[in-house]
């Protein structure tokens, strides 16, 4: 195996849940650092320099929203939340607050670690020039601005692209639907969600094998959108 | 013989509710006496003095000393209120201050004359016009008042002292205010002694009987007043007796209650009658009612006459009359029948005024009354010896002519018009037809002038047709004179059928002018009620309410309702509208609004406002003001647009009690079901929530302790237990905790516009798991509108009812969804080919804690379509179940594709 040992700081105050994490996270070949208070968290992560912060939203000593601020303000680390607080307002702030991905508890292992291998990937990829999304049998390099299915060519416009190149900057990872909209159309269009949803329908149409059940370009209702490239 | 003796339940509520009202209030006590000089104020103070001495908090509010010593010096050790000075017309005068009498709120407060009229033209304007209204608002504040008054400034008996002394006094006082006092003490003192104390100089009069001084006190004068002193005050200890006796369960007295009618009309006796009224009411201890009857003979009356009656019926009301306007095609006719239906026992009406010929041809109301009058007494009332006040009519009379005259001038001119075109019509028959028949077109001419012109005019188009036909057309022609007497016949008949046609067809003209206007008043009413019963939420009320008024009386209108401090403000954040009342007077609103009572332009208090305030009263409270700015004052202050106005306001309090008690209803509703709902909730958790504990513990344990001894596929089966009982626990929680939340109303709708095939989509994507068995079907067309909702919240109705599917129907069985758009909405149906619905009313399904199959073989279910139903409630869609007519089941739910209004 290639893959380096990837660092993950858990931030979390039931030491039952830090043990499920614990051996979870080990047996997949993760280093895992933990802490259980808000303050442990921030010294932790800054001496320890993580390339994954899993962080509880109630910790005892403060607000786990305080924590992604205070992480956010000096670095660029994929950080996933993982919380029991399941409104769509708590996790809207908590994305908004500068974490990357959300999972309610209580969670299964495997969605939890899909998620974690796709923050971690996030860290590599978006240093990669040439990226290469995979669909199902369909291929897009977002480059080159070539998309290729099992039939031939699949003609995509200019904005298709810039939409799934943002997509594909948080590949895995919740997108919110303004950010979107910045990234591909520009801050003037910010509130038009209808144009998004054209485009994304559009974009299902091209690429998904069901556009009515996607499994790659995913709604996160309520949210945003959320791309699922075929793992390897 | 059995007699029913109970007391009507009605009226002993209403004398218990009375009673609580003057236990709150406060006391009122009047010195009375039958002339000034008597003594009254004396007694009043040495009264103050003595309840003084016993400790208690007595204030001068006050007193006019007069410049007499021997009040002064009672004045002397007692607390004095300082007075207000009110600049009238550049002169200062010093008036009572009724702020700080409030303020003070002293246990007694002494204020002398209870006649005394405010002045209404100064500045700081008063604001009430008259003491003893201040005095109600003392009362009403808790405050005992003691307080004094002559017998000449009762209302009732205002008419017989001015006949006895031939002094007119203008101040008066409401006899409802002497009835309700709580204490009555006559200060008496005999003539001779009034007349000595009068030479002695102890008397002040007051400057209107000054002038008169030696005609009112002279002693005839002085004993008929003592007289009527003393009858007025025996009526009181008579009237206390008798509602002491009405308590008494075998009294029998309050079966012959005896109801009087007053009947007035625009004439002089009018006041007469209303007066005579409440003497006679207070007699019999009545209620009695006063009723002005709109016929179209009255109608036609100048509006300066018209006007007149907002007088009386304000002066009846103030008699505590209750008043009532009628209309009706004569007088006697809508009497009667309002008589029968209010079942009156007497209706007093003036005595017949004409005379003479006019007296034979027109049977007066009296007279007719007495004929038609079927279970009640007619009563007639002579007129009263015409004596200063018969100047009246005249000025009235005269104003019938000066209002009419411009109106009445082209009408004539046209009845001319007519008689002249029915010759020109006759002289083109008359070489063709017989002279029978141009009268039958000149009778013509008659109808078409009565219809279009009124009486008068077209009574003189029918006596110019008789003399133009006898010049134009009878032999000899061209010249008035008749050459056959039989002429003289067809000239009689023709003008009698022609006056009798002429008046008949007015007076049908008038009516059904009367009756419209009843009836767009109805209509105007029924608008509003019925747009009003249309209408929810306080706000919306009052602005068709605002509408309405604006409309029908062409004003300005605001609605003001109380904040949470009880204070009225203006309404906000409304769009302005051209009929908004701006600048409503916030103060005396809130007066209105803290004593239930109106205010402003044309009522008791400010009556010199430029706009009336009107308070929405219920049943038992008052909820907010109406305030009217009349474009023409006119218009809100004739007693029949008062009576509508207050119609309308009445309407709108009803209409807000009415949304009041439904939100009560509605709140009590809620927590009855929340209740039921608490305890289903109780039994079912320790249901579903126990069953995969015991589970989880079993197997944990089991693993805990025998993991060693197992195989690697026992071990995983056990670990799979768990994990399967623990995500449906999960779900179990998760669905209570969004019930709860839904049903608290905790969530608000985070709507956005959302495209159905990414609502769908989403779902899917969540459930795949649970659907990895059951294969879906998403037909949806491409043209569907988008949806205005809340994502996340419809994604879990659809997430729900996935779920249900795969549930409820065996592997393989396939869903379909699909949907078209439908008016304001998308239906969406989600389909199965499975079993179908279990037996029942499919609607069952979605109350909580039902399950498709009985409990026990599917875990965690019960909640998923009561929250599907919630959730489709708060976006004002439906959801329904229902058996598909091939196979299998259909769950079918609206969404809507428009923005709900604000």
């Amino acid at each position: 195996m290639t893959r380096a040992m990837h660092q993950v700081l858990v931030v979390e105050d039931d030491a039952g849940i830090r043990d499920v994490l614990r051996v979870l996270l080990t047996a997949e070949n993760y280093r895992v650092v933990e802490a259980s208070m808000a303050q442990r968290a921030e010294i932790e992560a800054r001496s320890h320099k993580p390339d994954l912060l899993i962080v509880d939203l109630g910790l005892p000593d403060g607000d786990g929203l305080e924590v992604i601020r205070r992480v956010r303000a000096w670095s660029p680390m994929p950080i996933i939340v993982l919380s029991a607080r399941t409104l769509e307002p708590q996790k809207v702030a908590a994305l908004d607050a500068g974490a990357d991905d959300y999972v309610t508890k209580p969670f299964s292992s495997a969605e939890l670690l899909a998620r974690v291998r796709a923050a971690l990937r996030r860290g590599v990829r978006s240093t990669e020039p040439d990226a290469v999304l995979r669909f199902g049998t369909n291929e897009i390099s977002l480059a080159r601005r070539e998309a290729r299915g099992r039939d031939g060519p699949i003609h995509l416009t200019p904005l298709e692209y810039r939409v799934l190149e943002s997509l594909a900057r948080h590949s895995g990872m919740i997108v919110r639907q303004d950010q979107l909209l910045r990234e591909a159309w520009g801050p003037g269009k910010i509130g038009d969600t209808g144009s998004l949803r054209g485009c994304i329908k559009n974009l299902r149409d091209k690429l998904e094998a069901d556009p009515h059940r996607p499994k790659h370009l995913v709604t996160e209702a309520g949210l945003g959108y959320r791309l699922r490239p075929s793992e390897d | 013989m059995m007699v029913e003796t109970r007391p009507d339940p009605d009226e002993l509520l209403a004398r218990v509710k009375a009673e609580e009202a003057r236990a709150r209030r406060g006391k009122l006590r009047i010195f009375f006496g039958a002339t000034a000089g008597v003594g009254k104020t004396f007694g009043m103070l040495a009264a103050a003095r003595a309840v003084r001495a016993a400790g208690t908090d007595v204030v001068i509010g006050y007193i006019e000393p007069h410049g007499r010593a021997e009040t002064e010096r009672l004045m002397e050790s007692l607390e004095r209120l300082p007075t207000l000075p009110i600049d009238y017309r550049g002169i200062v005068r010093h008036e009572f201050d009724l702020d700080a009498a409030l303020a003070r709120r002293p246990a007694i407060l002494l204020v002398d004359e209870l006649a005394h009229s405010n002045l209404l033209g100064g500045e700081p304007t008063p604001r009430h016009p008259k003491r003893w209204q201040d005095i109600e608002e003392l009362l009403e504040a808790g405050i005992n008042v003691w307080t004094t008054v002559n017998v000449q400034h009762l209302e009732s008996l205002n008419d017989l002292v001015a006949q006895i002394t031939g002094v007119k006094q203008r101040e008066t006082v409401p006899d409802r205010i002497f009835d309700e006092a709580d204490e009555v003490e006559l200060i008496d003192l005999p003539p001779d002694d009034l007349l000595g104390r009068l030479k002695a100089g102890k008397v002040y009069l007051p400057e209107d009987v000054g002038r008169a001084v030696d005609r009112f006190f002279r002693l005839p004068n002085l004993i008929a007043l003592r007289e009527l002193a003393l009858r007025r005050m025996t009526s009181r200890v008579e009237a206390a007796a008798r509602v002491s006796l009405a308590g008494d369960v075998t009294s029998r007295e309050w079966l012959a209650r005896e109801n009087l009618i007053v009947a007035i009309g625009p004439d002089a006796q009018a006041e007469q009658l209303v007066r005579a009224g409440k003497r006679m009411a207070d007699a019999l201890n009545a209620d009695w009612m006063v009723v002005y009857v709109e016929t179209p003979w009255l109608q036609r009356l100048s509006e300066k006459e018209r006007d007149r009656r907002i007088d009386l019926l304000k002066l009846a009301e103030s008699l505590g009359a209750e008043t009532v306007t009628l209309s009706g095609p004569t007088a006697a006719a809508a009497l009667v029948e309002y008589a029968q239906t209010r079942k009156a026992t007497r209706v007093i009406v003036g005595a017949p005024k004409r005379r003479g010929v006019r007296a034979l041809l027109r049977r007066s109301t009296a007279t007719e009354l007495t004929r038609l009058a079927r279970g009640f007494d007619v009563v007639t009332i002579a007129a009263a010896e015409p004596r200063g006040a018969g100047a009246a009519p005249e000025a009235a009379r005269g104003a019938v002519i000066d209002v009419a005259q411009p109106v009445h001038v082209r009408r004539y001119t046209w009845a001319v018009a007519v008689s002249f075109g029915c010759t020109v019509i006759a002289a083109v028959m008359y070489p063709f037809f017989e002279l029978e028949n141009l009268v039958m077109v000149y009778l013509l001419g008659v109808t078409v002038s009565g219809l279009r012109l009124g009486r008068r005019p077209s009574a003189l188009t029918a006596v110019l047709n008789v003399v133009l036909f006898d010049f134009f057309f009878v032999p000899p022609r061209f010249r008035f004179a008749v050459s056959d007497v039989q002429y003289v016949v067809t000239f009689g008949v023709m003008l009698t059928v022609a006056l009798v046609i002429a008046n008949l067809v007015a007076s049908v003209r008038q009516q059904t002018r009367v009756a419209g206007a009843r009836e767009r008043r109805t209509a105007l009413l029924y608008a509003m009620s019925r747009e009003l019963a249309g209408t929810r939420g306080s706000g919306s009320m009052a602005r068709v309410a605002v509408k309405h008024v604006a409309e029908v009386f062409q004003c300005s209108v605001v609605v003001l309702f109380p904040g949470g401090d009880g204070r009225l403000r203006y309404p906000r954040g409304e769009a302005p509208s051209e009929n908004a009342f701006r600048g409503a007077d916030l103060a005396v609103a809130q007066w209105v609004m803290d004593h239930g009572r109106r205010a402003g332009l044309g009522s008791d208090t400010l009556p010199a406002a430029p706009a009336l305030y009107l308070p929405l009263s219920t049943s038992t409270e008052t909820v907010g003001v109406l305030a009217v700015l009349p474009n023409n004052p006119r218009r809100v202050l004739l007693p029949e647009q008062r009576h509508l106005l207050e119609t309308f306001a009445g309407q709108l309090a009803l209409a807000l009690e009415r949304a009041r008690l439904a939100e009560t209803a509605e709140s009590a509703r809620i927590s009855a079901e929340a209740e039921s709902v608490r305890n289903t909730l109780l039994a079912s958790i320790s249901h579903d929530l126990r069953t995969p504990l015991a589970v989880m513990a079993g197997a944990a344990s089991t693993l805990a302790e025998r993991g060693g001894a197992l195989d690697a596929k026992t071990r995983l089966t056990l670990a799979r237990s768990i994990e399967t009982k623990a995500r449906e626990m999960s779900e179990l929680v998760s669905n209570v905790l969004d019930l709860m939340r839904l049903d608290s109303g905790q969530i608000v709708l985070r709507r956005d516009w959302q495209s159905l095939d990414d609502l769908v989509g989403a779902a899917l994507h969540q459930h795949e798991a649970q659907l990895a068995a059951h294969p879906v079907e998403v037909r949806l067309p491409n043209d569907l509108p988008a949806v205005h909702v809340d994502p996340a919240l419809v994604v879990q109705v659809f997430g729900n009812l996935f779920d249900n599917a795969a549930k409820y129907t065996p592997p393989g069985t396939r869903i379909y969804v699909s949907a078209t758009p439908d008016g304001e909405f998308v239906r969406v149906m989600v389909d199965d080919d499975g079993p179908g619905l279990p037996p029942g009313d499919p609607a069952l399904l979605f109350e909580k804690f039902r399950r498709g199959a009985p409990e026990g073989t599917v875990v965690g279910a019960g909640l998923g379509l009561a929250i599907c139903r919630a959730i489709v409630l708060a976006h004002g869609g439906t959801i329904t179940a229902q058996q598909r007519p091939t196979r299998g089941a259909r769950f079918e739910l609206t969404l809507p594709v428009t923005e709900p209004e604000a």
